[in-house]
């Protein structure tokens, strides 16, 4: 009984772990890409530095990487992990692809946040003249804030989910837990104890991202 | 500050916003410009501060061309100019204070001073104890009063206002006006007045443009502009400024003109006192039949506005127009009826 809440325990660690670390890495490769492709559209859709080809570069730069299979996106990132991890395999490896699948979905969510700024307030800055970072740091950023928090709570769920599918490549963690012991070894109790784990996080995630996005809002 | 502008030309696709508009706004006043919407009164203005280039033409500041300014250079003029809008364009992320201090933050005025000045700007606009709202708060009024403390914070020589009452109801625009009008004099500033109502223009401003389409079709003081229009445009904002186009009005109008024209005088200042209906009527031998009337204080000069009837025979009625016109009355047929 025991050996099963260290099994339990240990995997949960490396979830969390596993997640925290692709989310920071997803967040640093794709809000420079959210903020490029939101400045970069068209003035009508808030723009604050034009830039068609610019624009519709990254968008379909961003599109291609959604639209893979996060199983085959891991395992063509194989070489990548290796290069960077020294190995492909196991918590730490896995959260290379984990961060380059999520960067895109990263830099969509922080695009569509960002262009939600009333364009009038953003005029405002500029007539008081705001240069363009100020615009984004001091302008784009705050206002969005809400609508940010909310788009980082659904990335650190959804990381969670890629976490587990993860594991059935080697990827360590609740999902690794899951298909070692509970499918491949008949451990129908694990199974079932890191599916729980799973969505007893997942839930928790959620409850604190719109704590913090509900009281961001209340404080307006 | 004085601005100028010379021959301004913006166009989106083929249809030409701003259409060759040549303007002197003097330095120290309020200035309106008044328009339907869709005139190009915005886009002037987006023009004339500098957040869009012109296609053609261009913009002084006291004989210093700032059309052109490089980035630098359009940043850092942009920072001496305020700017208010209908829709306040507050940040709803600060509060009252911090919407007041982004302006000080964003030309890197050092923390001490920023509270100082706010807290001065506060009592400027009448909002002491009020910093710590949050915008969402405040009404209407108020959310215009941080806008105009925000506008100032930089000690701007130029103030933009784009219908900046037209979201507030009557009273508040009054005050709203005082607050610009006493400010403007404080500061000896240059603002000019973006606005759809004649009665803006009437409470605020010295001098007045009247755009339509793009292009000016009538400039001057405002209390000539009231007491001699000369555009149709104008006549038509000054119609809705007497309330005289409602229902009531025009079915008397139906009523009391079946064998009579109707005319619009307009008289100002001294002639206002005289008798000069009833001396008229007996001189020529026809009637006046008042079916509107009203007088408007623009600045210190008041404007009468009639509407009445003439009735009698046409070559009376010709003489009695002529005898109006001659003490100052201008007399305007009413167009359809
Ligand atoms: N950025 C823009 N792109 C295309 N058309 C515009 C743009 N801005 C204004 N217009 C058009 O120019 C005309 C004048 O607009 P505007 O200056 O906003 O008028 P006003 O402020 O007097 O109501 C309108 O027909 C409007 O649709
Ligand atoms: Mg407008």
């Amino acid at each position: 009984m025991s050996k099963l809440w260290v099994l339990v325990f240990g995997a949960t660690m490396e979830t969390l772990s596993m997640v925290l670390f692709s989310t920071l890495f997803s967040l640093i490769l794709g809000l420079p890409l959210g903020i490029l492709l939101a400045a970069t559209s068209s003035e009508e859709q808030g723009g604050i530095i034009p830039h068609p080809v610019l624009n519709n570069l990254l968008g379909r730069i961003v599109n291609v990487l959604r639209s893979f299979p996060f199983i085959i996106l891991m395992i063509l990132l194989f070489p990548l992990s290796r290069l960077l991890i020294g190995t492909s395999i196991g918590t730490t490896a896995t959260i290379v692809p984990l961060s380059i699948a999520a960067a895109p979905f990263v830099a969509r969510i922080i695009e569509t946040a960002l262009k939600e700024v009333d364009p009038g307030v953003v005029q405002a800055a500029r007539a008081m003249g705001s240069t363009n970072f100020q615009i984004v740091r001091k302008v784009l950023i705050p206002e969005a804030l809400p609508s940010l928090v909310s788009g980082v709570t659904l990335t650190i769920i959804n990381l969670i989910g890629y976490s587990a599918m993860a594991g059935a490549i080697g990827g360590g963690g609740l999902g690794d837990l899951a298909i070692r012991y509970g499918y491949q070894r008949f451990r129908g109790d694990i199974m079932f104890v890191a599916v729980v784990v799973i969505l007893v996080l997942v839930e928790i995630i959620q409850v604190i991202g719109n704590k913090i996005s509900a009281r961001l809002l209340a404080r307006r | 500050m004085q601005i100028n502008l010379k021959d301004l030309k913006r166009t989106y696709g083929d249809l030409h916003a701003v259409d060759g508009i040549s303007l002197s706004i003097p330095s120290n006043t309020i200035y309106g410009i008044i328009g339907k919407s869709g005139a190009g009164k915005s886009t002037l203005v987006r023009l004339i501060s500098l957040l869009e280039r012109p296609d053609a033409g261009e913009v002084f500041f006291d004989d210093i061309r700032v059309d052109d300014l490089k980035k630098d250079a359009l940043i850092e003029r942009r920072r001496r100019i305020g700017m208010i809008f209908q829709n306040f364009n507050l940040f709803s992320s600060r509060n009252a204070e911090q919407n007041i201090a982004y302006p000080l933050e964003i030309t890197g005025t050092p923390k001490g001073e920023i509270d100082q000045r706010v807290q001065t700007l506060l009592a400027l606009v009448g909002l002491e104890g009020r910093g710590k709202a949050p915008i969402s708060t405040l009404s209407g009024g108020q959310k215009q009063r941080v806008a105009i403390a925000r506008a100032l914070a930089c000690n701007p020589d130029i103030l933009f206002c784009d219908e900046a009452t037209s979201a507030l109801d009557p009273q508040t625009t009054h005050s709203i006006l005082a607050l610009l009008k006493d400010i403007q004099r404080k500061m000896s500033l240059t603002v000019v007045m973006i606005t759809h109502q004649m009665e803006v223009v009437r409470d605020a401003c010295d001098q007045v443009a009247v755009l339509n389409d793009g292009v000016v079709v009538e400039q001057g003081l405002v209390a000539d502009i009231f007491a001699n229009p000369s555009s149709e445009v104008t006549k038509e904002f000054l119609t809705h400024l007497v309330g005289v186009d409602d229902a009531s009005a025009s079915d008397q109008m139906v009523q009391w003109s079946k064998n009579s024209g109707a005319y619009t005088l307009r008289f100002r200042g001294g002639t206002t006192d005289q008798p000069i209906l009833s001396k008229i009527s007996r001189q020529v031998g026809v009637d006046f039949n008042i079916r509107a009337g009203g007088v408007q204080k623009v600045g210190d000069v008041h404007i009468g506005t009639m509407i009445v009837d003439i009735n009698g025979e046409a070559e009376a009625q010709k003489k009695a127009i002529e005898a109006l016109n001659q003490m100052g009355v201008v007399v305007e047929e009413e167009q359809s009826i």
